[in-house]
C-alpha cells in the first residue's frame, strides 16, 4: 500500500486556543539530573519584526543521551519523569523561553555521536509548513564534528549555536525567518 | 539504531512549499534559502510520546465544556489515523480547536464582528485508539472574513494538530466541509499544488455516524508519513 501523507496547513494566529492546554516552557523538573539551561530569544520576520504568533515545539534526549521512546534502544537510562517535550508559544514581543538540561549525545548517521542538541519546530501564522531547526550549545567541543553541522555552508552554522547571554546558564538563541541572517532550517 | 528505518519524505506537489505568495502573510515568513537535507538520525526518527493519562477524557466533546449548549449545528467528526504503509497510528494525540457557529474564535487577537459564544470554547483534544480511530463531538464552525485580500473569506474548517510517532511525523493541518464554496477562492487550501492532495483535506459526510435526531456526521481520515522500507542510512 503506497498512500500520501496528509498535507500541511498553517497553524494560523489562533492556535492557543488548541494548544495552550500542552504548554511546556520547563522541559525539566527539579528532580531531573543534568546541567540546567535557560534558553531564550526571539521570533522575527524579514522585515526584523517580532513575531507574536509563532509556536516552538523542542524534543531532546536527556542528560545520558536518551530519548524517552520505544525506537531508542540504547543502554544509557531514562530518566523517569523526563519526557524531553516542551511547548513554548512567543509573547507580544516575539519572545520565548523555557529552561530545560543539556541533553547528552546521541548516534550520528556516521556511527559516531552527535553533538548535544535539541531539534526543534517552528509553527507559526505564514508558515504553511512547520520550519525544522535545531539549537547547539556553545563551547561544546563535539560541535567541530557534529555530522548535521558539517552539511551547512561554514557561514551559516552559528544561527544553530545558542550564544552565552547574561546570567550563568542563560542562552540566547533567535529563529530568523527570513533574510541574510536567516536561521538554519532543515528537510527531514 | 542503525537497523530502525527513517519515514518517508513527502511526495513532490503534496505538501505546500514555504512561500506562497498568495497568502500574503507567507511573504515575510518564508525562508529565503533552500532548506538543507539532513538525514534522519535518531533525534527526528523519535518523538514526544503521550501516555492516556496525559489526556482529559471528556477533551473530545467540545460541546459539553460548559453549563449550556453551544449555538450551532452539532456535528460528529470521526476517523482514522493512518500512516503511509496503511498501519493505523495508534495512542497518538490529537489537538483540534475552530471557530465558533458564528465563524469568530475565542482569542483576543479575532476582531470579527460576530458574537463570542459563551458556551464554546472551540478547543479539544483526544487520542487515537488500537486501529487508529478518534471521535470529536462539536459544532460546525462559521466561515468569517480576513484582510488577506479583498473580500476574503476563509470557508468553514477545523485545525487539526498530530503528533504521529516520530519528530519526523508531526503534522498540523486543516479538515474542510465537502461543498463548500469558498475553497475554490481560499489561498491556504490552495497553497498545496496537487489537487488530490487538496481534496483529501475536505470531509466526507458520513450516514454511519451520523445520529438520529441529535447530529451530522463528518469523516475526515488522516495520513501521516510512513517508514521507509529499507533502514535509515543505507542506500
Amino acid at each position: 500500500m503506497s498512500l500520501q501523507a496528509t498535507s500541511s496547513q498553517t497553524v494560523g494566529p489562533f492556535f492557543i486556543i488548541g494548544c495552550a492546554w500542552l504548554d511546556r516552557a520547563e522541559i525539566a523538573g527539579p528532580g531531573i539530573s543534568g546541567e540546567r539551561v535557560t534558553i531564550e530569544g526571539r521570533v522575527l520576520d524579514g522585515d526584523g519584526k517580532p513575531v507574536h504568533d509563532a509556536l516552538i515545539e523542542i524534543w531532546q534526549a536527556n542528560s545520558h543521551g536518551k530519548y524517552a521512546h520505544p525506537d531508542d534502544a540504547q543502554d544509557p537510562p531514562v530518566d523517569s519523569g523526563f519526557q524531553g517535550f516542551g511547548r513554548i508559544p512567543t509573547d507580544d514581543n516575539g519572545k520565548f523561553r523555557f529552561t530545560t538540561i543539556k541533553p547528552g549525545s546521541v548516534p550520528g548517521p556516521d556511527g559516531k555521536p552527535q553533538a548535544p542538541h535539541l531539534a526543534v519546530s517552528v509553527f507559526a501564522r505564514g508558515l504553511l509548513r512547520r520550519l525544522v531547526t535545531r539549537i547547539y550549545f556553545p563551547d561544546d567541543a563535539a560541535n567541530a564534528a557534529d555530522f548535521v553541522l558539517n552539511l551547512v555552508p561554514p557561514d551559516r552554522r552559528e544561527s544553530l549555536i545558542a550564544k552565552k547571554a547574561g546570567a550563568a546558564g542563560t542562552l540566547e538563541w533567535n529563529v530568523i525567518l527570513q533574510g541574510p541572517s536567516e536561521t538554519v532550517f532543515f528537510d527531514i | 539504531m542503525g537497523n530502525i528505518a527513517g519515514y518517508r519524505r513527502p511526495m513532490p506537489g503534496t505538501q505546500p512549499n514555504h512561500l506562497h505568495p498568495d497568502y500574503v502573510s507567507s511573504i515575510k515568513r518564508a525562508p529565503n534559502h533552500p532548506l538543507i537535507q539532513i538525514p534522519q538520525t535518531l533525534s527526528e526518527i523519535t518523538g514526544p510520546v503521550f501516555d492516556r493519562k496525559t489526556v482529559n477524557v471528556k477533551a473530545f466533546d467540545l460541546t459539553k465544556q460548559h453549563s449550556g449548549e453551544p449555538q450551532g449545528e452539532r456535528i460528529i467528526v470521526s476517523g482514522r489515523v493512518i500512516d503511509e504503509n496503511g498501519r493505523p497510528v495508534r495512542d497518538t494525540l490529537l489537538e483540534i480547536w475552530q471557530a465558533n457557529a458564528a465563524g469568530r474564535y475565542l482569542h483576543k487577537r479575532d476582531q470579527h464582528d460576530a458574537p463570542l459564544d459563551p458556551n464554546f470554547s472551540g478547543s479539544g483534544h483526544t487520542i487515537t485508539d488500537d486501529e487508529g480511530r478518534y471521535r470529536f463531538v462539536t459544532i460546525r464552525p462559521g466561515e468569517y472574513p480576513w484582510g488577506n485580500h479583498y473580500n476574503a473569506w476563509r470557508p468553514a474548517h477545523i485545525h487539526f494538530s498530530l503528533f504521529g510517532p516520530a519528530f519526523a511525523t508531526r503534522l498540523v493541518t486543516q479538515m474542510y466541509f465537502p461543498g463548500d464554496p469558498l475553497l475554490a477562492y481560499d489561498p491556504i487550501f490552495n497553497c498545496t499544488a496537487d489537487e488530490k492532495a487538496r481534496q483529501r483535506l475536505v470531509s466526507q459526510f458520513d450516514w454511519e455516524t451520523t445520529l438520529p435526531v441529535e447530529a451530522l456526521g463528518y469523516r475526515f481520515d488522516i495520513v501521516l508519513s510512513g517508514r521507509e522500507a529499507t533502514p535509515m542510512g543505507h542506500k
